[in-house]
């Protein structure tokens, strides 16, 4: 069996497909009927309709909205076409054309959605055809804008795993050692109170008191104190996060503030001066100064090096990948696909955001503790830290690591899911909204692609992330903080997308994963290495050939027949020890590799007891 | 006409025969510096001591040693005993990571008191730099200081290696010559299944046996009678036309218009290729030139009744001086001196690979084989390619055509064979073309542009070849060592006669060993870097379900046609030919027709709807994201984009480790069954060790432990156009609330 090659093709296995293939015996049943619902999903209407698809051309078919997701499937034509976009990933829906337009299909309606595409339907120009399912579209795409509930609340689903038993971050504060000497958790946080986008739980200099932190806090922005996001275990270097200081036009000093730095210097030998990574360019910085933030001044701070990593802001980052969308949606430029490639910047950034967390990973590895902060440390500052740590530290490149990764530096630390995705928010236009998040998983797919073994989860499973980010189908990402999320229950009202994910590990995970703990993993940032993202980007294209990577697929293709030799071998041992009472010859059990479905051993590291 | 070495050497004869003996030499105190000399190798000049310098100043520092000059190479020596234990799984018997054949020097920069100048023949001799650089045709950079040395000898090396690697020669003083002189007539290494050089009529009639094709062999150049005419030396020996093509026929134009055979589909039609016939302005040559092409196209056509199809290259490809334009553009962009001119070429580096516009040629050249794939399998059109000379791009496209339609092209010896075939043997004037004899003028990286295209369907389909990335690289290396008969001619007739010549003067015969016997430049362990491990043959079992489902030509590689072979093909074709055959020329190639492009997509995408036969039509994808940078080639020496620990290789690796597990396994349990008695033996896992290779392996050393990671130096400060946005705070709201939090859904 493992002697020819059995590539698969067209297998889109995402979650939502453009085109899929069903089985002809399907569609002779009642028109959608059998579309697929989840637990807690309700039909709200169907409709004929004509989906303009950018690739093929107008196809006449039907369309369901439910509570969920915007179904369509064609009439009888083949090859069948489905269309399955969750409401969650709608940004904007507009009516195309008027009662009067004239040429074909030019009434209708245009869908933005989120993740690089957009849909067209036409209707019939008739009777305002269009009016139910514009205003039903428009409600439950936007529900939070009509007083709805977002679907995760509705939801019924039911999972073996419950992930929001994922993250626990006192023991994630063990794995890493903590506390110990230099370092105490303080439920200062518990209530908020200090800072209410903050996780209840903080990692904070032993030395430093809970008065210290009360003071400190009104020199950062919004209250964010710097506290540690992870420590080196053998160093003792620790990557700390916080906000820009409130040093304002008048150039303010605040000795708590700056003596609560020298305390973090101080936790370890080895570092003479703190190293202050300031992910902003140096302008912007400087700009902030008039609207009440700034940076930390060398004079203020003896032992600090202060380091601009010339990341741009939120609002150009979205127009990069507004332009990054016109040359891949819906065709791709073709003649100058390199230079527009670059007019985009889009990778650019991934180089800067790269770049800078390979600076703070190397400070680290090299024994000296960092700061790293932008405007409020929420943004650039999650990419940053959670970057370095996942440079640094290979339980983090699990499956699992993963999650506690995001739970931990981009949850908790409150980078705003809400606002910066616009969940069942109507305003597209908000300039809340960014594509951080998207930039964070880019980085790490550039990782992934660097370093094809040193990561549990696959390409699958980033995409899967991504799409589940816009869904609203699960709690996860919902809310912009976790105080928000605490007084929403989301826990408690929701399901986690890891509940969904770690119920199914085998089709998120890499067979190639290698545990690497003695290596920093440094990808290089350098344009020569970077790549576009096509297999998210250009998904829809029905050109990108979704398909499994042939060496993937050998790969697995080794490992069942391994099985396969495993099992005879075992086999025939059985038959030759049958009257023993311990069948099982010694040998097999050592060298028995995980199969690969089943989840290569969690790594885990410093168990010290709290 | 040489210069004198510190050797003192003479120029005595024609040949090399080594004035000082490298075993001689054994004795003297400079022994241990020495490099190791080739057979027929002899020392120029040389300078000690010479500090060679690493690109990055700041690092390692320099290194201390002397330099030589032969009529091999340029090569320095380190005065600092090697360290042994440093890792070199492969290494290149022919030249070592500190020499470089005197035809791979791409440009030499001389270092005028911190003032860089390109130094040519016959400029700058009497000032001597201080310091030399080195830009390779393989991609290395060197810089040595001459500064140490005395003045006389740094003069001297400066103008020997000037002289011996930028001077125009003559083919003799090509060290082939003199290396072929001194080694015992290699042995002919037999290896199964062999290379076919398609010297000899068996060669060619097993090719046209095994496509199955159906033409007339010429024997009339058998003994180059042909060729020594003026104007016909790029005829082979032997070759295949069209039954119905005259031997007269090829008196009538030097040659020039006669469709010589490359291949046969299994359909019965056939690619043939031909230089196109001079160019006339007089209507009366023009008619004879029209009535003429006619019957040469009718020739191709009705041997089998198909339809037949003219496709003029030279109009509609890029010209080969636009090639050799575009390459050294390209080039530049890779043969880096120093950090800083490495960061800041990356902020804009797609828009200066694109402008080369090198990865834009090589679409081209695909595109253009992916329609006469098109012709050949969808329509079973035969097809002539025509072109100025017949043997540039049309050895590109007829052997890309070939690769992509039969998968015996795909394993090692069938590409090798398809090399001879297409492009030694073929005409290709390769002499000319890698410039081995520095006359710049017609230099163009034809070979190294097919190499390119090939390597782009392999990073697509790695699956599908016999041979490695590893391989493709190695042998575009080989292009400028000028050891091999197969790179340093211009044509089989230039070859034979050639070798005849120095054959009598040297009073026994002579033989220039060819690229392909690799055992020359790698042991057998270095060997096994140019295979791919993850290639597959065919099964057995596939072969013979094929047979049986299909008991005449394989049929299953074909799409659905479309559009019945046309019979009628004159009504159609006389407008191109007219067009063809029209005195001047508009060069198109800047844009592809957009109804061919929207025929070879279609052709695509039906492919691509299909399930993928490794063993079966292979046709690259041209997407903008799809035609790539050879990175290997092109990135392998530059330290700041090594990626330890990763890149594909590392999937390579698992896979390679993960098969020879499984060997073992079978064998255990093959042992098992035999005997029945297990052994209770304790299967350590493979030893995962510390080493961590490069991405560019095998080319780049591998490095263990720690390292300091590459950190871009110059970021984009005012580059970026930004606009206000730049400007704009993250969030709208004033900083002094901290209570604020905005947009908080509920």
């Amino acid at each position: 069996m493992a002697s020819a090659p059995l590539p698969v093709y067209n297998s889109n296995s995402l979650d939502i497909s453009s085109c899929k293939n069903v089985s002809r015996e399907s569609l002779r049943m009642e028109l959608l009927t059998d579309a697929p619902l989840l637990p807690g999903e309700e039909r709200v209407i169907d409709k004929d309709i004509i989906y303009i698809c950018p690739f093929s051309g107008a196809i006449k078919g039907r369309v369901l909205i439910s509570n969920y997701r915007l179904f369509f499937r064609n009439v009888d034509a083949d090859p069948a076409v489905t269309l399955e976009v969750p409401l969650g990933a709608i940004s904007r829906v507009e009516k195309m054309g008027g009662a009067s337009s004239r040429g074909e299909n030019s009434y209708g309606l245009d869908i933005t959605c989120k993740d690089m595409r957009n849909l067209r339907f036409a209707l019939k120009q008739e009777g305002h055809s269009r009016r139910d399912i514009f205003d039903i579209l428009f409600r439950y795409a936007f529900p939070l804008s009509h007083g709805l509930q977002l679907f995760a609340f509705l939801s019924q689903e039911k999972f073996p795993e419950n992930g929001w038993n994922v993250y626990n971050p006192m023991q994630e504060f063990r794995r890493q050692g903590l506390p110990n000497d230099q370092w105490r958790v303080t439920f200062l946080n518990s209530t908020y109170e200090l800072c209410d986008t903050y996780p209840s739980i903080l990692v904070v200099p032993y030395t430093a008191s809970d008065e210290d932190l009360r003071r400190v806090a009104t020199f950062r922005s919004r209250s964010r104190i710097s506290v540690l996001s992870w420590i080196h275990p053998e160093n003792q270097a620790v990557i700390t996060r916080c906000s820009q200081p409130l040093v304002g036009m008048g150039g303010k000093r605040n000795r708590d503030d700056e003596r609560y730095l020298e305390l973090i210097r101080a936790t370890n030998r080895t570092t003479s001066k703190l190293t202050i990574f300031d992910a902003r360019p140096n302008v912007n910085a400087v700009a902030n100064k008039a609207t009440g933030g700034g940076y930390e001044g060398e004079d203020a701070y003896q032992n600090a090096e202060l380091v601009f990593l010339d990341i741009q802001n939120i609002h150009v980052m979205r127009e990069s990948l507004k332009k990054l969308k016109d040359i891949v949606f819906p065709n791709v430029e073709e003649s100058h696909w390199l230079s527009s490639l670059e007019s985009t910047h889009w990778l650019e950034h991934i180089k800067l955001v790269l770049s800078g967390a390979i600076q703070v990973a190397d400070r680290i590895s090299s024994g000296s503790s960092v700061v790293v902060h932008c405007s409020d440390g929420w943004d650039r500052t999650a990419q940053l830290s959670s970057l370095a740590m996942l440079m640094l530290d290979g339980y983090y490149r699990t499956l699992r690591g993963f999650q506690v990764l995001l739970e931990k530096e981009w949850l908790s630390f409150g980078h705003k899911f809400a606002s910066r995705i616009g969940h069942g928010d109507k305003n597209h236009a908000d300039a809340d909204r960014s594509p951080i998040f998207l930039q964070f998983v880019d980085c790490v797919w550039q990782m992934t692609k660097q370093f094809p073994t040193a990561f549990e989860f696959n390409e699958h499973f980033l995409v899967t992330l991504l799409d589940h980010l816009y869904s609203c189908r699960f709690g996860t990402f919902l809310f912009n903080c976790e105080s928000m999320r605490e007084a929403s229950e989301v826990k408690k009202k929701t399901v986690s997308l890891w509940s969904f994910i770690n119920s199914e590990p085998s089709s998120y995970s890499n067979p190639f994963f290698t545990v690497d703990l003695s290596h920093v993993l440094y990808p290089v940032a350098s344009m020569r290495h970077l790549e576009l993202w096509v297999s998210y980007y250009i998904r829809w294209n029905p050109r990108i050939r979704q398909q499994q990577s042939p060496m993937e697929q050998r790969y697995k293709e080794l490992l069942a027949l391994k099985e396969q030799y495993l099992k005879k071998l075992e086999e025939l041992q059985l038959s030759d020890r049958a009257p023993q009472v311990f069948p099982r010859g010694p040998h097999l059990s050592n060298s028995a590799s995980p199969s690969p479905s089943s989840p290569p051993p969690r790594v885990t590291r410093l168990q010290t007891p709290f | 006409m040489f210069s004198l070495g510190s050797n003192g050497g003479k120029y005595t004869k024609p040949s090399f025969v080594s004035y000082v003996n490298p075993e001689q030499k054994g004795n003297d105190a400079l022994q241990e510096k020495n490099p190791v000399f080739l057979p027929g190798e002899v020392v120029f000049c040389s300078a000690s001591p010479v500090l060679k310098c690493t690109h990055d100043d700041l690092l390692e520092g320099s290194i201390m040693g002397t330099l030589f000059c032969t009529n091999f190479r340029i090569s320095f020596v380190s005065d600092q005993v090697l360290l042994e234990d440093v890792v070199q799984p492969f290494r290149n018997r022919l030249y070592g990571e500190n020499d470089i054949p005197l035809t791979c020097v791409d440009q030499i920069y001389g270092d005028y008191d911190e003032k860089r100048k390109l130094i040519t023949n016959t400029q700058m001799k009497n000032k001597h730099p201080n310091g030399i650089i080195v830009h390779c045709k393989d991609l290395r950079v060197f810089q040595f200081s001459l500064k140490l040395a005395k003045e006389e000898a740094a003069k001297k090396i400066f103008q020997g290696i000037v002289r011996h690697s930028l001077e125009p020669k003559s083919l003799r003083c090509i060290f082939a010559f003199s290396y072929c002189e001194n080694i015992a007539g290699a042995p002919e290494t037999q290896n199964k299944p062999r290379t076919l050089m398609f010297e000899n009529i068996v060669d060619w009639m097993e090719e046209m046996k095994r496509t199955k094709g159906n033409c007339k062999l010429l024997e009339i150049n058998k003994d180059f009678t042909i060729s020594q005419k003026v104007l016909f030396d790029r005829l082979p020996q032997f070759f295949f036309i069209p039954t119905n093509v005259l031997e007269k026929d090829l008196a009538a134009y030097q040659g020039k218009g006669v469709p010589i055979w490359c291949w046969s589909h299994h359909s019965g039609c056939a690619l043939f290729k031909t230089a196109s016939l001079p160019l006339v302005q007089e209507e009366s040559f023009l008619r004879a030139q029209k009535l003429y092409m006619e019957r040469m196209l009718n020739a191709v056509a009705h041997n089998y009744l198909y339809a037949v199809k003219a496709v003029d290259l030279s109009e509609t490809l890029p010209s080969i001086q636009d090639i050799q334009q575009s390459y050294s553009r390209f080039k530049q962009n890779f043969l880096i001196d120093n950090i800083g001119e490495f960061w800041i070429s990356d902020m804009k580096w797609f828009s200066t690979l694109e402008t080369t516009r090198w990865l834009s040629i090589i679409r081209q050249c695909l595109h253009k084989a992916v329609e006469v794939v098109e012709y050949l399998e969808k329509e079973n059109t035969n097809i002539l390619l025509i072109e100025d000379g017949g043997t540039d791009l049309s050895c590109v496209i007829s052997s890309l055509v070939q690769l992509m339609l039969d998968p015996h092209y795909r394993t090692l010896t069938g590409f090798q064979s398809l090399v001879q075939k297409e492009w030694v043997v073929g005409g290709h004037n390769f002499l000319e073309r890698c410039n081995h004899l520095n006359n710049k003028d017609k230099e163009s990286p034809v070979f190294l542009l097919f190499l390119e295209c090939v390597w782009q369907l392999l990073q697509q389909h790695s699956l599908a070849f016999q041979f490695s990335e590893t391989y493709l690289t190695v042998l575009s290396d080989s292009i400028s060592v000028a050891i091999f008969s197969t790179f340093i001619f211009s044509s089989p007739y230039q070859r034979v006669s050639s070798m005849k010549t120095e054959s009598q003067t040297h009073g026994s015969l002579l033989n220039i060993p060819s690229v392909w016997d690799w055992s020359l430049q790698f042991d057998c362990k270095s060997q096994e870097f140019l295979f791919n491990p993850l290639y597959r043959e065919k099964s057995k079992q596939e072969k013979t379900r094929n047979k049986n489902q299909r008991p005449k030509p394989i049929r299953q590689l074909s799409l659905p046609n479309a559009t019945p072979p046309k019979k009628y093909f004159f009504k159609e074709e006389t407008e191109s030919l007219r067009k063809m055959l029209r005195g001047t020329r508009i060069s198109r190639w800047m844009h592809l027709s957009d109804s061919a492009q929207a025929s070879v997509w279609e052709f695509y995408n039906a492919w691509q709807q299909k399930p993928l036969d490794y063993h079966g039509l292979l046709l690259p994808d041209l997407d903008g994201p799809a035609i790539r940078l050879w990175m290997q080639r092109y990135l392998r020496w530059i330290p700041e984009v090594q990626i330890f620990g990763g890149g594909d290789i590392t999937l390579v690796n698992k896979i390679t480790s993960l098969s020879q597990e499984l060997e073992e396994l079978r064998m255990e349990l093959e042992q098992q069954v035999r005997q029945a008695d297990p052994r209770c033996k304790s299967t350590e896992t493979v030893n995962k060790s510390t080493i961590r290779m490069s991405c560019f392996f095998p080319f780049a050393s591998c490095r263990s432990g720690s390292f300091k990671p590459a950190i871009p130096t110059s970021h984009c400060d005012g580059e970026m156009d930004m606009g206000h946005l730049a400007e704009r705070e993250d969030e709208d709201t004033e900083l002094t609330d901290n209570s604020v939090i905005r947009g908080c859904a509920d």
